[in-house]
Formats: C-alpha cells, structure tokens, sequence
C-alpha cells in the first residue's frame, strides 16, 4: 500500500512553503528532509529528549509529537530562522561564552526553550530555569553552565550588570 | 522509529467526528494534542488506519462556569490551563497539578479531553478528576451524556467512552469558601510520570474535614480512591488513615518502584497532604 498524502501550505522562519507530504510524517522530519533545515535534531521520537523543539504559531513544541499534516496554516520557527533574526544572538554568545554545549546535539532545543521561558519575563530563579529545561536532555554538560548562560542573559535583558 | 501508514483527515465538526468514528471503528483514532498518541504511534504499540484531528472544531476549547460547575473544554491544552484564572479559583486542584504534567513544550499541545481520555494511570489529570467528583461529557450520535468520575474510568487505559462517541468536555464542582484541596507526587524527576501521586478535595467546617475524597495514582491500573483513609480522616486521624491506606491499596510492583515502596510512600503523601488540607485558608 502507498502511504496516504496531504496537502499543506504553511510559513516556515517567515517564507511561505507548500508541499506534499506522507501523513505520517511528523514536524521535525519534514522540516529536516523536505526543507534541508537540519538544525531542528530527532533523538528519541517519542517526546522525551527534546532535541527536535521547535515554534509553532509562536509556542514551542515536540517536533516529533506533532504531524506535518496538522501543520497545514501554522506559522512554524526553527532555531536557523531564530538564529537569521538574532532574535537569540544574546542567548547564542553566553552559551559559546559559558561553554553551555559540548556536543551540541541538544543545543538547538535548548535555546528555543530558554527563550520562550526568557519571553514569559522577569529573572526566573536557577531552580525555574531548571524545571523549565526540564523536558531537554543534555548528555554532555551537566546542565550547570547551561543555567549560568541563561541566568546571565535573562539578568542582562532586564538592565542587571553581568 | 516511525509509526505505520496512516490516513489524516481534518474534522471540521462533532457529526463529523461521530460519523468518521462509526465508519472506520477500531482503524479510526482520535487526534487531540497527539503527545501521548504519537508517541505510541512513533514506537508501532499501535497502527490505526486513520487519524481524526479534532483540533479545528469549534466551541471545544472554553472554560465557563455553569450552575456551581466549571466546565473546561477537552481541547483546552494544558498550558491555557495553567493560565486560566477561572481554573485556580475555581479549581485550585487542577491548577495545582498542572505543572507536574510533562514539560513546557508538552504542555503547550497536551490538551485536558486527551489526559482523560487517554486515562494513563500514573498521570495527574485523572486523579484530580476523581478526587473532585467531576464528570465527564460524551457526545455521539445521540447526543450527550455525563459519567460520573467513579464510574468512567474502567481499567487500564479503559474508559466508559463508547466506540463512537468524543469526550468533549469535564465539568467539577466549583470550589467554595469551605473547599479545600491537595496535591503531592513522587517522580524521580519533574515532568516524569508518578511512582505515586495523591489528588484530594475536601470540604472543611470549622477547621475539621467534613468531607474528603483522596484520589491516588500510580497505584493500580486506574485512579484509585482510599475510601477507609477518607472515613478516617474525617474521624479526625491522620494516623488512622494512613494505617487504613493497607486496605486500601495494593500496588503492584512496576520499573518505577516496588509496590512495597509506594505503599509506604502513599503514606508519606497523605501525611503531608492531610495537614495542608486542614491549614490552608
């Protein structure tokens, strides 16, 4: 049996895109395969790593746990698009500056996180940087210089000296 | 891994839904914030021959008060939740346990009809359900109908929810000068399934529980309530409770923990959540 087909049209990082896809086929792959925006990583598929995290219609989501499909009309973002915007240059140069990543396998998703919990306002406290990050796995750093990276920025988006 | 063929099909209407459901049967299955679903669907635990994506139905994502309930929308998603003020005034429970459920990201897509319907017995959603006494509404092809939170959920991942019919909302009571409620879980780390959970409301007159519905997860293959605690909580003892929490429960073992170890954690969440009941406000 061929696998059944939709039709969706929808922006990604702000260009219109039309396609054909499987309607197996989930967000991150798609974005990967069909639009070579391989910054958006697949690690466990099932929503529990959070490498594959990217916007839709402005709220970050499991891109494993959503379909291509469901996207037909949504406005979706990856880290290329937020990255091309600088809308994150801040958060990008504490995490080299800190050496929040190693491998960088997770970084992608952990920046798009840390800055929706960065857009909700204020200095979170280490301890709800924490929780926020919650749903991302880093295997290589810890997490430590990841949380002092994005305290810093969260303290320098809100006039403290850092 | 990637999940099986399927067909997608965007429902623009509840008859539509009714109609694909009593077509396609058991091949059929509901779409809602899919963050259980496709995830089962990603590791092939099963593979339905057609999605229906209820998300673009209309009316089904309110929260309104009605004749002393709250009603929230099953497609309300978790993160509308959280920053619903009818939710934590009116049902502090649930606003409570939000956060515990999974992580931002899931929270922004997973919807409260799914965490119901789905009825995973170690989540959060259900166990508040049952310890409010909340219902739950189904539509099908004969239109609505309520079941109790005591009788809707069944057995493992088994609801009263008939073959073609839509969990399209739950309702609760709304919380009153004299309700009062907690909420306590043990997970290894935030955003993880409970090894155990305990979900409580109780109605307090001058300063004694009159009324307590303890509601515990993790335990079995459903929410499950404690009724002898509960008739030894309002008897005035939290010792006595938790002593009758060995009639009560009988937790299996799982890859969280013994059922030894949460019969003894049990324990520890009742103690903690009895003294908040009584104390607060």
């Amino acid at each position: 049996m061929t696998a059944p087909t939709c039709e969706i049209r929808l922006t990604v990082n702000g260009e219109p895109v039309s396609c054909t896809v499987e309607a197996r086929k989930n967000l991150v792959d798609f974005l990967r395969e069909d639009l070579a925006l391989t910054g958006s990583h697949v690690g466990c598929e099932h929503g529990v790593c959070g490498a594959c995290t990217v916007r839709l219609d402005g709220a970050i989501v499991r891109g494993c746990l959503v379909l291509a499909a469901q996207c037909d009309g949504a406005r979706v973002e990856t880290i290329e698009g937020l990255s091309d915007s600088g809308e994150i240059a801040d958060l990008q140069a504490a995490f080299e500056r800190r050496n929040a990543l190693q491998c960088g396998y997770c970084t992608p998703g952990m920046l798009l996180t840390a800055q929706e919990l960065l857009r909700n306002g204020g200095v979170p406290s280490r301890a709800q940087i924490r929780e926020y990050l919650s749903g991302n796995y880093c295997r290589c750093t810890g997490y430590q210089a990841i949380v002092d990276a994005i305290e810093a920025v969260a303290q320098a988006r809100n006039g403290g000296a850092r | 891994m990637k999940p099986a063929p399927f067909a997608y099909r965007k429902a623009r209407s509840l008859d539509e839904v009714i109609a694909l459901l009593t077509e396609h049967g058991e091949n059929a299955r509901l779409l809602a914030g899919g963050q259980s679903l496709l995830a089962t669907l990603n590791m092939r635990l099963s593979a339905p021959k057609l999605l229906v994506d209820i998300n673009a139905i209309d009316g089904l994502d309110r929260v309104v008060r009605k004749d002393g309930q709250l009603e929230i929308g099953a497609l309300v998603r978790h993160a509308t939740a959280e920053r619903a003020r009818e939710i934590s005034e009116l049902a502090p429970l649930i606003a409570r346990a939000l956060p515990h459920i999974a992580h931002p990201a899931i929270r922004n897509r997973g919807t409260i009809g799914g965490s119901i319907a789905f009825a995973d017995p170690a989540a959060e959603l259900p166990a508040c359900l049952l310890a409010l006494g909340g219902e739950v509404e189904l539509t099908g092809a004969n239109g609505r109908r309520a079941v109790k939170a005591d009788e809707f959920f069944k057995g493992l991942y088994q609801t009263a929810i008939a073959p073609a019919e839509v969990l399209t909302a739950i309702r609760v009571p709304a919380a009153t000068a004299k309700s009062r409620c907690g909420f306590a879980e043990f997970a290894r780390r935030h955003g993880d399934y409970a090894m155990v959970g305990l979900a409580t409301s109780a109605q307090v007159e001058s300063k004694r529980i009159a009324e307590v519905r303890l509601a515990y997860f993790g335990v079995g293959a459903t929410p499950l309530r404690a009724k002898n605690a509960e008739a030894a909580l309002v008897n005035g003892s939290v010792e006595d409770a938790i002593a009758a929490l060995a009639r009560d429960l009988d937790p299996p073992d799982d890859v969280h923990a013994s059922g030894r170890l949460k019969k003894h954690l049990a324990g520890v969440l009742l103690r903690r959540v009895a003294h908040e009941l009584v104390e607060q406000p």
